[in-house]
Formats: C-alpha cells, structure tokens, sequence
C-alpha cells in the first residue's frame, strides 16, 4: 500500500513519449509526456492527505455496512449488528412519548371538561396540547392566530356562533358543523331568500340596510326592518342579538363571518353560504378535543357556564 | 444526408399537420402546431435560398476537412452554442429571481401560466438544461476538436445537435408553461419530447465519440473522458427514467412505467446523476481545459486525474438513494446511497486538488486575471458544494436538513458557484477566439461579474442555511410535553426575510449575467466583420 503514489510503473508512458520525463521548472515535477493543444501533465504523486483519507471513508462505510442494514437478500437484507431499523426507532420514540404522558392523557380523557379546567397542572397540560393539535389541525381553517378569516370563526373574540363555554365548545370541535356523518353535528341551514323568490331584490337591499343598521353601520331603514321582522327575526331575533340554539350569528356587533360589505351581505342573504367543519371525534382522541376546547377556550373569548344569557341580552 | 431538406421536412410538416388536427389535448396540438409551422418554415427557407449549382454536401470528410498537414475546425456550432448559452443563461437566471421574488411574495403568482409550480421546472430546466446543456455541448465540440485535433465528425450533424436541441429546450419550456409534465424532478418534458431528446443525443453520442475515433493525438484528454462519461450515463438515465406509456400517440399524457418506491428511486438513481454527470462530470470536462489553457501551465497529477476519473463514475450512480432517506425505501438502500456519497467526497475533491493546484507557479495571475479568477472560485465552490453534499447525506444531517432550503442552499452553491462560474470563465475564454477579436470588449467588466455573482452566492447560500437549519429546527421542536411548538404556517412564515435575501441575491447574479452578455455583445461586434461568417468552416488558429 505504501507504494501507491510512488513513481515507479504508473503511469505506463512509453519511453517514446516527447515529453517524458521533462522537468517543468516551477514546480520541479516531470511531466508524464502527453501534450494536446498545448497542455501538458504533471507526473505529480497523489496527495497523502487524499488518499488516506480515501481509504478512510472506505473504511468507515465497511463498518457501517456490518452495523447497519445494507446488503439486499432474496427476500429480505442483512439487518445490521447493531440490529436497527428505522421504523421501530420511530414506533419506540412515540410509544416513550405517549407512555410518558399516559397518566395525565387518562384523566383528561376521564373527567368533565369543567374539572378538568379547574385542575391547574391539567389544564396547563391540555391548553399546550391543545395548542399544538390546533396548529396540526385547526390553523389551515382558523389561522395560525386563530383570527378566521371570511367564513372562517375568529375564535379570540367573544362572539360565538355555537356558544363558548367548555361544554359547548367541546360539543362543536367533536362533532363539527354541517358534518354529513354525524348525528350530533351542529346543523343550521339559512333559507336562500332570494334564490328562491322569498324576497325580491329591493327588499334584500332594504334588509340589507337595515341589518348594517343594527351594530350601527349604517342609517335606520324603516322598510327593511319590516323585512326583518318578518324573515329574520324568528332565527336572528327581534334586534339581531342571534340565537345559539339554531346557530344563528349575532347580527348587532361589529364581527362577521362573511365580511360587513353590503354586497357579500346581499350574496349571504340572497344564496347564502354554508360552512363546515369536520366532527373531529371522528379523527382525534377525546382527550385531544378537549385539549382543544379548552385551548380555543383560553384564547380571550371563553364564557362560563350559564353566563350566556347574560351576554346574549347584553347590547355592544 | 442533408435534414434540411423539403422531401424531408414537407411529410414532417404534413404529419405534424394531421396529429395537432386529432391531437386529444389542447397542448399537444399546440406543440404539433409549432412542428408543422417550423418545418414548413424550413422548407420554404431552404428552398429559397436553394443555389442549383452548389454540389450537394457529403456527410463525413469533404475535401476541405482533409487537407494535409491543415486541421479545420468546425467551430459554427460552437459560435452558435456560446451564444445560446448566454440567453438561456440570462432566460434561466430571470425566471429563477422571479420565483425566489414568488416565495417572498406570494402575490406575484399570475395565474395560471406564471404560478411558481409551472415556473420552478421552467428555471430548473432553464439553467441545467439550456444554460448548462448547451455549455457543455459547445465547449465538448471546441475542446474534443483541440484536444484530438481533427474535425467534429459528421458534418452537419453536429449542427442538428445544436438546433434539434434547441427545440427540445422550447418544446419542454412552452410544455411547462401550459401544463405539459410528468412530474419528475429535472425529468418534467412528456414522453414525445423525451423521443426527440433520445435522438439529439444519440446523434451527440455520435458526433462526440467519432471525433474521438479519428483523432490524431495517441492518448484521449481527461476532459474528454469526463464529456463522454457525461453523454453516455445521461443517455442511460434519461431512458431508463422516461420509461412510460402514452395514454394516446395524439396526446401529451403518459404514465410511468415504473409505481411506488420503485419510481421513486428510478427518479432519484436519475436526478442525482443528473448533478453527478451532468453538472459535475461534463463540466469536469470544462474545467480541465479551460483551466490549463488560461493559466498556461500542466494539469497538477495525471495519476490523480486517472484515480478520481473513475472512483467519481463509479461511486456516483449509487448515491441516489440519499435524497430518499426515512421514506418507504428499504434501510438497505438508504444504507447504501449515505455510504457511497460519503466515499464519493475524495475522488470529488481530486477534481478539485487537480484544477487549484494546476495553478501552482502561476499564482500570481490570480491578482491580474478575473477570468481566471472566475474558474478559480468556481473550482472552490465546487469543493465546497461536494464536502458539503456527502455531509447532508449522512441520515442523522439529513433528519434536519431534508425538506429544508438547506437543500437549495446547497445546489445553489454548487450550481452558481461551480457551473455558473466555469461557463462564465468558458465563455470569457472562447468568445475572442471563436470570433477572432483581439481580447474582450472590458476585462472591467468581467471583473463587475465577478463581483457580483460572488457576493449574489453568497447572499443565497448563507441566507438559506440560516433559513433551512431555522427551518429543520421548528419542524422537530417538541416541549417538555411532547407536542410539536409550531405550525407549519408559521415556519413558513418565518422564512420571509430570508426569501428577500436570497431573491437579491439572485438579482445581483442576474445582473452579473447581464454584464456578461453586454460584453459578449460588445465583443462579437467588434470582430471584423465578414471575416468569419458564422456556419462557414474555420482553419485552426
């Protein structure tokens, strides 16, 4: 091995070769006795350094081919003295991860949302978890900061389509909204007024006015409040406070699902537009959902239980 | 043999005709539209600027080539080859900062023909191919005539070479643009461009290895082994990769014939030496003549030349497997693609030890020479680029930086550093002696271009690595808990700056492409005129 770089044998140039063996007087190496076009080679030994370490990485790639899998079989391959595998590192790593939090997972999965709230280390736990399931799951819809956007709820604020205490919160993340598939799924389903010839267009241009009218967008509108009265108000209420029984959205703030420009309130009122969220039961682990209701609960908008009423009837 | 040829080109035309009339989709008819229309074209051309007393040219030696003792060299396509490297360069380079400007900027996506995902294979194959593809032909054409002393063989085959490759580029880059892909990295074009890419470069094969066969110098160059490597493994490669059923032969639809991890690591056995043969090994090839020639002295080892030359073909074609590290393909195979990349860091790197210290005596041109200086720093990205790539294939690196912009940071860095900076320093090098101009228009110029491409890399390269490693680090950041920190948004989101960074620095490469093209430019036109039209056979200087 120690001969290789040496000069004697390698390469074979013929004795004939013009240049063999002429010095190049910079750098004191002969040339090996090709030329072309002018350019000549040096006869120059292979670095040291080079080829040591050369050998080194073959070396290194031997003992990792004995370690680790690497040579293909029939059926299978050779499974490596260190008998790793890359799937069971990962299966071992989660199961470490879920067996670590296995206890505390139990007991959120057990309890009422409500004591599960009230038990400090649990609910620091479950508003962790609940913020990254949130950000696996939620944020494609509601947005990394959780604000929506149009047709999608903010869930910062305190206007709530549904209701925002733990329970009903907990009641929309597991079984959704519109979720064809699941009985217990929020349904609510706002008639298409002028879609369907309920309402002609100057009348939906009056309630229009007149809905802008109600969180003080806009001038009183004595016609389409008639309007209202006689459509909307059965689901929204008499001054557009909404109804969280039948999901009907508070009309008299300043927060919309599908924006305050009077033409998308035309377009909702005319053929509206119908949501969905999937009923996450379906997909997650209960523990995780109420990890989330308490997460979207935490975020400012949260109510108590049996406050609704209050702020139902309270005017903005 | 002549191709330009009405008898030829007129039932082409015709054909063409008949398949964009019954074509299934709008895009193939298009691209049988564009056939019909340019063999029509042709035909007219030809047969108006027919002579009837011009005897009709043989393919191989007419009595011009052979005479004795004088070597004519069939540069026109050569001339041609420069040329279309330098627009595509500028094409390739333009589309790649709209892009980066894209990911900044999502807005500027105009749909649907200039979304990202239409124009990212457009700048791949923009600057790998048409950029980098024609460098590699028109430089493989000058040097293999240099270093063998004889004639391209073939006649004007090498001038189908140039043109049929030319439409595969326009082909492929309208394919894109109107949706025509497979979906395989660097291997988008459907299954009739591909057709017509097998024939151009079988007809390169040809033309390269018979010029080979009649040279007239005892031993092959190494930059000739280096560019027959290339033409030969990338035939193989964009073969075997392209295998695939059309749906219809009067559609651009095909499905592949390979599914699953299979495909996936035909694709990648392709994609990876896609980098190693053809960005690497042709341009090689480019590095080992331009480098002795500018500098005037002896390549550094002949015996390191011989032992990475074939250490670097045969580990190359087994690293593919590293781009597909923790996926569905089996452990052993994975094993072996980190394995052989890493063993491939040496025989790289003799590559590298052969272009710098080629320069030993002769150092001090570095201070006077910005061509020089521009393949100098292109061998040092490139021995940046291959220590840096068998260490991203080692599994536990990768684990952080697959997925990552570390990825584009680091074929960046070789892409713009190494073969952006050789063809410059090529282009530099053949413009004055394919036009026969006393020198370049500015050597200011070339010094400006230098500049600014090296601090437009390095912008890309350090902002992606900051980028990439900011990135592999919020997708794996588990709390105390165990539950994931952050949103996939948000580590989008904080990539923004470094998106800015890397799309100025890719403004200021472009703007150094434009300086080069400005001189290019300036240089052609200060050739005499009418002394070397181009297309017209050359004696040797």
């Amino acid at each position: 091995m120690s001969n290789i770089g040496a000069d004697e044998g390698f390469p074979r140039v013929p004795e004939s070769e013009p240049h063999r063996g002429e010095i190049d007087q910079p750098t004191g190496t002969a040339t090996t006795g090709h030329e072309w076009d002018g350019i000549k080679e040096l006869n120059t030994p292979m670095p040291r350094w080079w080829l040591w370490v050369f050998y080194a990485t073959h070396v290194w790639a031997l003992v990792y081919i004995v370690l680790f899998p690497a040579i293909p079989l029939l059926k299978d391959s050779t499974t490596g003295l260190l008998g790793w595998h890359s799937r069971s590192e990962v299966a071992e790593e989660i199961d470490t991860a879920a067996v670590a939090r296995a206890d505390q997972f139990e007991r959120i999965r057990n309890l009422p949302i409500e004591q599960v709230a009230d038990d400090e280390t649990l609910r620091n736990l479950a508003v962790r978890g609940g913020e990254s399931a949130f950000k696996v799951n939620c944020v494609q819809c509601h947005g990394a900061d959780a604000a929506g956007g149009i047709g999608f709820a903010n869930l910062n604020d305190d206007d709530w389509i549904w209701g925002g205490s733990l329970e009903a919160i907990e009641q929309t993340i597991a079984h959704g909204v519109r979720h064809a598939g699941d009985d217990e799924t929020r349904l609510s389903e706002m008639p298409a007024f002028g879609r369907d010839g309920m309402l002609d267009r100057e009348q939906i241009a009056a309630v229009t006015r007149h809905v802008l009218s109600l969180s003080g967008a806009g001038p009183a509108d004595p016609a389409g409040a008639t309007v209202f009265a006689d459509n909307c108000a059965a689901c929204h209420g008499a001054s557009g406070e909404g109804n969280r029984d039948v999901g009907a959205p508070r009309l008299s703030d300043a927060v919309w699902l599908y924006s305050s420009d009077p033409a998308a309130i035309r377009a909702q009122i005319h053929n509206p537009k119908h949501g969905a969220m999937p009923s996450w039961s379906q997909r997650l682990d209960p523990a995780t959902v109420k990890q989330l209701a308490i997460y979207v609960h935490s975020l400012g908008g949260g109510e108590e239980e049996g406050s609704r009423e209050a702020s139902a009837g309270a005017i903005d | 043999m002549e191709l330009v040829n009405p008898f030829v080109l007129l039932p082409i035309a015709a054909a063409a005709f008949f398949a964009a009339g019954y074509a299934h989709d709008a895009q193939f008819a298009a691209h049988m539209g564009l056939i019909s229309l340019l063999a029509l074209g042709l035909s007219v051309w030809r047969v108006a600027t027919m002579d009837p007393a011009r005897p009709v040219p043989a393919l191989a030696a007419s009595p011009a080539q052979t005479r004795p003792g004088m070597p004519y060299y069939m540069d026109g396509p050569i001339r041609y080859g420069t040329v279309a490297t330098v627009f595509w360069g500028i094409v390739g380079f333009l589309v790649g900062v709209l892009i980066a400007a894209q990911l900044a900027w999502p807005d500027l996506n105009l749909e649907p023909y200039l979304n990202f995902s239409r124009l990212r294979p457009l700048h791949t194959s923009g600057v790998i191919f048409a950029f980098g593809g024609n460098a590699l032909i028109a430089t493989s054409f000058y040097i293999v005539q240099r270093t063998t002393a004889a004639r391209l063989f073939g006649g004007n085959l090498a001038w189908f070479v140039f043109w049929g490759y030319q439409l595969f580029i326009v082909l492929a880059a309208t394919g894109y643009l109107m949706g025509v892909t497979q979906s395989k990295e660097y291997a988008e074009p459907e299954w009739y461009i591909d057709i017509w890419l097998t024939i151009v470069w079988v007809a390169y094969l040809v033309v390269f290895l018979g010029t080979l066969v009649r040279r007239k110098e005892p031993h092959i160059y190494v930059a000739n082994w280096f560019f027959l490597a290339f033409i030969v493994t990338i035939a193989l490669l964009h073969v075997v990769n392209n295998l695939a059923v059309p749906v219809s032969f009067l559609g651009s639809k095909s499905y592949p014939a390979f599914s699953g991890v299979q495909d996936a690591l035909v694709q990648w056995w392709y994609g990876h030496n896609a980098v190693g043969f053809f960005l690497t090994a042709g341009f090689l090839g480019m590095m080992y003549y331009f480098i002795p020639k500018q500098v005037n002295r002896p390549v550094y080892s002949y015996r390191l030349s011989i032992v990475h030359f074939w250490s670097l073909i045969f580990m190359y074609i087994w690293a593919g497997p590293h781009h597909l590290h923790y996926t569905a393909l089996p452990d052993w195979a994975q094993t072996l693609g980190m394995v052989f990349s890493v063993m491939l860091w040496m025989p790289s790197w003799g590559g590298m030890i052969n272009g710098l210290m080629t320069l030993s005596g002769a150092w001090d041109k570095l201070r006077t020479d910005p061509v020089l200086r521009m393949l100098v720093i292109a061998v040092a990205f490139y021995g940046m680029a291959t220590f840096e790539g068998p260490m991203m294939s080692i599994k536990a690196v990768n684990s952080l930086s697959h997925y990552t912009d570390w990825t584009i940071g680091h074929v960046h860095s070789g892409a713009l550093g190494w073969n952006g900076m050789i063809t410059f320093g090529a282009i530099y090098y053949l413009v004055p002696r394919l036009w026969n101009t006393n020198g370049l228009y500015s050597l200011r110029l070339v010094n400006w271009h230098f500049w600014l491409a090296t601090i437009g890399i390095v912008l890309y390269a350090a902002s992606m690595w900051v980028a990439g490693i900011t990135q592999g680090l919020m997708w794996r950041e588990y709390d105390a808990e165990g539950y994931l920190v952050w949103s996939f948004a948000e580590t989008v989101a904080a990539m923004n700056p470094f998106y800015v960074i890397r799309m100025l620095g890719g403004l200021l490469y472009l703007v150094g492409g434009l300086l080069m093209a400005f001189n290019v430019w300036r240089t052609i036109r200060s050739a005499a005129p009418a002394a070397h039209p181009v297309g017209v056979v050359q004696p040797a200087e």
